[in-house]
C-alpha cells in the first residue's frame, strides 16, 4: 500500500479512465482523465503521472498526478470514455453526449461535437447514464430506458431503440462488434444484437432471487462469453451468457453498491471493483489444473459460490477460472487496495501495472505498481 | 439580551438601492434579501440577494483542506478508547501534526497562487487567506505544545522554542543572502544575521557566522575566541539524557554567572555587536527589546527572555512572563490584536477562552471545530454544559457541519461530522438529508444509502417515493417500481400495477417493455396484490401462447377462486375464458366448470353489477352461460366415458 498516493483535487470525481496505449509500445499509460459531479461548475480534467522518466515537475514528488488541462462540463460527468488517443465521449446528467478533444501541442480541450438532448423525457431532462464506444460508433444508455447509436463526425443520431427498457439503464458494454449488453435497475442482463431490425434484446438473463438493481458490467477481454457484474448490494456476480439465464458465480464482495467492476485488459485473472463503502478490492484467480471446484462442492463464509453445471466437454484448461470461483480451494485471493475510510470509490481503471480510482472525498489515488 | 462581544459588520448590498426598505429571511448558511415597498414609492425590483458569511467553503483550494481534516477528523473519531494513555497522547501529538501539516500544504498552494496570478483581487484574497492559515497555523502549533503535548518545565522551553523558530522563516533566507555575497563577513545584514540566531537559541550557527568575521579581524581573536566559548558552553536541557531538571538548572546558573562576570569585566567594549551579543546571552531585557524588529513578535520576546533568563520555566509560570512580555513589546501606543489575545489566553491555559476568541475573529468554524474535538479526546474540556443541552465540541461540530451541509458538493462530509455528535447529530441529519437536491438517480442512491445504513427509515420512505412519483411522471415503470421495492412500500407498488394494468390489459398499448416488466417481476410480485394478479395474467396468456390450455385453464379459474383477482376484473377473465370453452377438446372439467358458473352467477347477482344494464353486457353473459352449459355437457360426457 506504499506505492499509492493520494491527490486531493477539490471536485468529487466520478469517472476516471487512463488514455489509450498502443498495443505495440509497451509503455505504461501516462495520461488519466477525469470527470467532476456535484459541483457548481462541473469539469472533465486531464491529468499526466510523468512515466516517460521526464524530470521537469519540479514540484511534486514523482507519481503525483499534475494537472494537464480542464473544460467546463455542462451537468454531472456520469460516463466518461475515450474514442481514441484525442478524443473522449463523455455523457452528462443533462441527457446530453459531448466529444471533447485534447489538443496535445496547446494541451488545451476543445467541444468536438455535441448531441444536447440525447437522452431526455418530454418535460425534464434524463441523465445519460453510460457510454461505451468503438471507434466510430458511440452507443449511450440513460434513464429514459433509451439506447442510442451516435457515429463521430455525423450529425444525427444513427439508431434508437426507444423503451428498450422501462427501468434505468445503468451501464452498457460490447459483447461483441454488433452485439451489446446492458444491466437495469431491476436486475436484469438483456443483450442487443443491432443486426436484428427489431427492438426486442435477443437475450435477458436475470437473477433467480431478489431483483436488486445492476450498476456496472464488464466483459471478458479474451472470453467474449464471461461478463461480471455488480448491483447494489455489493455482489460480485460473473455470468456466462452462452448457458442458461442465471449467474454462473455469485461472490460477497462489498457491503454497499459497487460502482465498477473492471477486468484487467492484458491479465484477465485480476479483476477490480469499487465500491460506495470506500474499498477497492483487487481479486486475483489462478488457473490451476486441479478438478474444477465446483465438481468437489464446498462453501467459504466469506463467498457464496453457485456453480450451475458442467460445460460440455469437461476439458479443464477450458475452463475459466471465473466460472468457479471459489476461494476455499485458494484459487480466488482479494485484497483492499486503498487505505480504510475514504468515502465513497466511484470509478476506477486499470491498464498495464498502474491503476487510478476517484473518490467522494475529492481524492485521486494512483498505483503505479500494481501486482498483476 | 446578552451583550455582543465585539461590534456586528455592517455590509452593504450594492445592487440594492438607497434608502429602500429591506426584508430578509435566514437560510441555512446564508440570508436572502429582498427590497421591499415598505416605503412605497418608486418601482419594485425583482432581485432577491444572498449574503452569505462563508466564502472559504467555495474556495477551490481551500476545499483539499475541508476533505484532508475530514479523514484525519474520522480516524481520530475510531481511536480506540483502551490504549494506555501514554501511547494515546503521541497519537494524538502526531494526529495534531497531521493536521498542522495539512494546513502547510494549503498555505503554500495558497501562496503560490497569490504570487503567480495576475488579477489583483485574487492576489489580495488569497494573500488573506494565508494570512489566516498562518495564524491558524500558530495557534494550533502553541495549542499542541502547552496543552496536547504538555511538556513539563525543561522541555517546554524547547518546544516553545521549536514554535518560534518554525513562524520566522525570514531568518534563513536573510542568511542564505549573506552567505550567498561575496563577502558574507560584510555583508549590511550580516549582524542581523547573528543577531538572530543567537534570539532563535540557534548558536552553533551563530558561531559559524561569527568564524567568517573573527577571520577578517585577526586582532580581535582573543574576544572572539572568548564569544565562541559561551556560545558553544551553553547548556541546553536533554529531556532524554539521565540529566535531572535541577542538576540542567544549576549548570545552566554557573554558566550565566559566567556571561555576567564577562560583561562586568567589559571583555567586550570594543566591539560593540560582540558586546550585545554578550548581553543578550545574559538576558538583559533592554537589549533584547532593542532588536523589536528581528524579534517582529511578541512572543518571539517572550521565548528569548525565557530562553537566556528562564529555562526552566514551569507550564503554570508562564502567563505571568506573557503578559509582561506583551505589555513591554507593544508600546503604549499600539492596540493587542486579536491574535495577540488568543495566544496570551493560551500561555495562561485558558482553554475555552481560546476556542471562544478563535470563534469570534474566524468565520468559519473549521478551526474551532477540529481543535476542540481534539482538546476533547485528550479530554482537556471540562464538559462545560450550554445551554442548549449539548456541549461545546457537540455544538461546535453542529455549527460546521450544517455550514458544510450548504455546500453543494461537501454536504457529504457533514454527514459523517453529525455521525459523531451523539446527542443531536442525527436529528440534524434528519433534517438536512432531506434537502438535498436529487438531479439524478445516482445521487438519490448515494442519499439513500446514508439513510440505510443509519436506520433513518422515514428519510428512506420519502426519498424512495419522491423518486418513484418522478419516474411515473415520465412513464418510466419500471424505475417506479424498483423505487418502491426499495422502499418496501406496497401502497405504491399498487399504484404502479395500475398504471400497468392500464397499458398492458384496457389500452393495449404497452410496449414490450412492459410487458418484459411483468415477465421478469420475481419476488418483487408479492410486494403488492395486484401485482401479483398481473404476473399471473400475464402468465395465463404466455400459457396460452404457448397451447398449454390445460394449465392456462387452471391458472384462469384459481385467479377468480383464490381471490386475487379484482372483482371488476372477472368479467374480463371470463371473457377470456370463452375461446378455451369454445375449442372442440374439453379443457375445463365438470368441476371446473361448476366453479365458473358460480363465479358467473356471484357477478351478476352482486347488488353493484352496473353493467347489467347494457345490451353488451347482457349478451356477453349470454354467450357466456351458453359455453359453460355446452362445455358442463361435454365434460360429464368425457368424464363419464369409459376408456375402452
Amino acid at each position: 500500500m506504499e506505492n499509492i498516493n493520494a491527490k486531493y483535487v477539490s471536485q468529487k470525481i466520478s469517472k476516471t479512465r487512463w488514455r489509450l496505449v498502443s498495443h505495440a509500445s509497451l509503455q505504461q499509460p501516462d495520461v488519466f482523465a477525469t470527470g467532476s459531479w456535484d459541483n457548481e461548475v462541473n469539469k472533465i480534467s486531464f491529468w499526466s503521472i510523468g512515466n516517460h522518466g521526464s524530470s521537469d515537475m519540479d514540484d511534486g514528488f514523482e507519481g503525483d498526478p499534475q494537472l494537464l488541462c480542464e473544460h467546463k462540463h455542462d451537468g454531472d460527468v456520469l460516463d466518461l470514455q475515450f474514442l481514441d488517443q484525442d478524443r473522449i465521449v463523455t455523457t452528462s446528467s443533462t441527457g446530453a453526449v459531448t466529444i471533447f478533444r485534447l489538443h496535445q501541442n496547446s494541451q488545451t480541450i476543445s467541444v468536438a461535437q455535441r448531441w444536447p438532448r440525447a437522452h431526455g423525457f418530454p418535460c425534464e431532462n434524463a441523465p445519460c447514464t453510460g457510454v461505451v464506444c468503438s471507434s466510430p460508433e458511440i452507443v449511450t444508455v440513460g434513464e429514459d430506458g433509451k439506447i442510442i447509436v451516435f457515429r463521430a463526425d455525423q450529425e444525427g443520431v444513427i439508431r434508437v431503440i426507444e423503451n428498450a427498457d422501462s427501468s434505468t439503464i445503468h451501464a452498457v458494454t460490447y459483447l461483441r462488434t454488433t452485439e451489446i449488453l446492458t444491466v437495469n435497475s431491476i436486475g436484469q442482463l438483456k443483450l442487443w444484437d443491432f443486426r436484428q431490425q427489431s427492438n426486442a434484446p435477443s437475450q435477458i438473463l436475470s437473477l433467480s432471487g431478489d431483483r436488486v438493481p445492476l450498476h456496472c458490467v464488464d466483459r471478458h477481454p479474451n472470453q467474449q462469453h464471461i461478463v461480471a457484474t455488480g448491483g447494489q448490494d455489493g455482489m460480485l456476480c460473473v455470468w456466462d451468457v452462452r448457458q442458461g439465464s442465471t449467474p454462473f458465480s455469485l461472490m460477497e464482495a462489498h457491503s454497499a453498491e459497487m460502482w465498477e467492476v473492471r477486468f484487467h485488459p492484458t491479465n484477465p485473472d485480476h479483476l477490480f471493483t469499487c465500491s460506495e463503502d470506500g474499498s477497492l478490492l483487487h481479486w486475483e484467480t489462478s488457473t490451476s489444473s486441479d478438478m474444477p471446484s465446483f465438481l468437489q462442492g464446498g462453501r467459504n463464509n466469506s463467498m457464496i459460490s453457485r456453480s450451475a453445471m458442467a460445460p460440455a466437454g469437461g476439458n479443464q484448461s477450458l475452463i475459466n477460472a471465473w466460472l468457479s470461483g471459489d476461494s476455499s480451494k485458494g484459487r480466488l485471493e482479494t485484497t483492499h487496495m486503498l487505505p480504510s475510510q475514504t468515502l465513497s470509490v466511484n470509478s476506477l481503471d486499470v491498464l498495464g501495472q498502474c491503476l487510478v480510482c476517484g473518490t467522494d472525498g475529492e481524492a485521486i489515488f494512483v498505483n503505479r505498481q500494481v501486482p498483476v | 439580551m446578552e451583550e455582543v462581544d465585539v461590534e456586528p459588520t455592517v455590509t452593504n448590498i450594492p445592487a440594492a438601492s438607497d434608502g429602500k426598505h429591506l426584508g430578509f429571511a435566514w437560510g441555512p448558511g446564508d440570508i436572502l434579501v429582498y427590497e421591499t415597498l415598505y416605503k412605497g414609492s418608486g418601482s419594485g425590483c425583482s432581485f432577491i440577494h444572498e449574503v452569505r458569511k462563508d466564502e472559504d467553503i467555495y474556495s477551490p483550494i481551500l476545499r483539499k483542506l475541508f476533505n484532508e481534516s475530514h479523514h484525519i477528523f474520522v480516524g481520530l473519531q475510531t481511536i480506540r478508547e483502551d490504549l494506555p494513555s501514554k501511547n494515546k497522547k503521541n497519537q494524538f501529538v502526531s494526529i495534531s501534526k497531521n493536521y498542522r501539516s495539512v494546513i502547510r500544504a494549503c498555505m503554500e498552494e495558497l501562496q503560490q497562487v497569490a504570487v503567480s496570478t495576475k488579477e489583483a483581487a485574487v492576489a489580495t484574497q488569497y494573500g488573506n487567506q494565508v494570512s489566516i492559515l498562518l495564524a491558524i497555523e500558530l495557534i494550533w502549533n502553541l495549542c499542541e505544545v502547552l496543552f496536547i503535548d504538555a511538556a513539563p518545565a525543561g522541555s517546554l522551553l524547547l518546544h516553545l522554542l521549536d514554535w518560534v523558530r518554525l513562524h520566522k522563516a525570514d531568518v534563513d533566507e536573510k542568511a542564505r543572502e549573506v552567505l550567498q555575497s561575496e563577502s558574507p563577513a560584510e555583508h549590511r545584514d550580516y549582524w542581523d544575521v547573528v543577531v538572530s540566531y543567537v534570539l532563535q537559541g540557534r548558536l552553533e550557527e551563530a558561531r559559524q557566522m561569527l568564524v567568517k568575521q573573527a577571520a577578517l579581524q585577526p586582532a580581535a581573536r582573543s574576544m572572539y575566541k572568548l564569544i565562541d566559548t559561551l556560545l558553544s558552553r551553553m547548556p541546553f536541557y536533554n529531556p532524554g539524557g539521565n540529566q535531572t531538571l535541577t542538576e540542567f538548572d544549576v549548570k545552566w546558573r554557573h554558566w550565566h554567572d559566567e556571561v555576567n562576570r564577562c560583561l562586568q569585566d567589559n571583555s567586550f567594549a570594543s566591539n560593540r555587536h560582540l558586546e550585545i551579543i554578550c548581553k543578550i546571552l545574559a538576558g538583559d531585557e533592554d537589549t533584547l527589546l532593542e532588536h523589536k524588529e528581528l524579534l517582529s513578535t511578541w512572543y518571539h520576546f517572550l521565548v528569548t527572555r525565557l530562553l537566556f533568563s528562564h529555562p526552566t520555566v514551569k507550564p503554570t509560570e508562564l502567563h505571568y512572563y506573557a503578559q509582561s512580555c506583551l505589555t513591554m513589546f507593544l508600546d503604549s501606543r499600539s492596540v493587542p490584536e486579536p491574535l495577540d489575545n488568543i495566544l496570551l489566553a493560551a500561555f495562561e491555559f485558558d482553554i475555552h477562552q481560546v476556542i471562544k476568541d478563535c470563534s469570534i475573529a474566524l468565520n468559519n468554524w473549521w478551526f474551532v471545530a477540529h481543535l476542540t474535538d481534539l482538546l476533547d479526546h485528550c479530554k482537556l474540556l471540562q464538559s462545560h454544559n450550554l445551554h442548549f443541552g449539548s456541549n461545546l465540541r457537540e455544538f461546535l461540530l453542529l455549527e460546521y457541519a450544517s455550514g458544510l451541509f450548504t455546500h453543494h458538493s461537501l454536504w457529504q462530509l457533514a454527514v459523517d461530522y453529525f455521525d459523531h455528535c451523539p446527542e443531536f447529530g442525527h436529528v440534524y441529519l434528519e433534517l438536512q438529508i432531506e434537502r438535498v437536491p436529487l438531479d439524478t438517480e445516482r445521487k438519490a442512491l448515494k442519499v439513500l444509502r446514508i439513510c440505510d445504513q443509519r436506520q433513518m427509515s422515514e428519510q428512506v420512505r420519502s426519498i424512495c417515493k419522491i423518486m418513484a412519483m418522478r419516474a411515473l411522471r415520465n412513464n418510466r415503470l419500471g424505475s417506479a417500481l424498483s423505487w418502491s421495492i426499495r422502499a418496501k412500500d406496497a401502497a405504491f407498488a399498487t399504484l404502479i400495477s395500475e398504471r400497468l394494468t392500464v397499458n398492458t390489459v384496457y389500452a393495449s398499448k404497452g410496449t414490450f417493455s412492459d410487458l418484459d416488466l411483468i415477465d421478469n417481476l420475481g419476488p418483487a410480485m408479492l410486494l403488492s396484490d395486484r401485482l401479483t394478479f398481473l404476473g399471473k395474467y400475464r402468465e395465463f396468456h404466455k400459457l396460452y401462447g404457448e397451447k398449454r390450455f390445460g394449465e392456462a385453464a387452471k391458472l384462469l379459474l384459481s385467479l377468480m377462486t383464490a381471490k386475487i383477482a379484482p372483482r371488476s376484473f372477472w368479467m374480463t377473465l371470463l371473457t377470456d375464458a370463452l375461446p378455451l370453452l369454445e375449442q372442440k377438446e374439453v379443457i375445463f372439467s365438470a368441476d371446473q366448470t361448476h366453479e365458473l358458473m358460480f363465479c358467473l352467477e356471484e357477478l351478476t347477482s352482486s347488488p353493484h353489477a352496473p353493467m347489467m344494464d347494457e345490451d353488451i353486457e347482457l349478451t356477453k353473459v349470454e354467450l357466456l352461460r351458453l359455453s359453460l352449459a355446452r362445455n358442463l355437457a361435454m365434460a360429464i360426457i368425457k368424464e363419464g366415458t369409459v376408456e375402452a
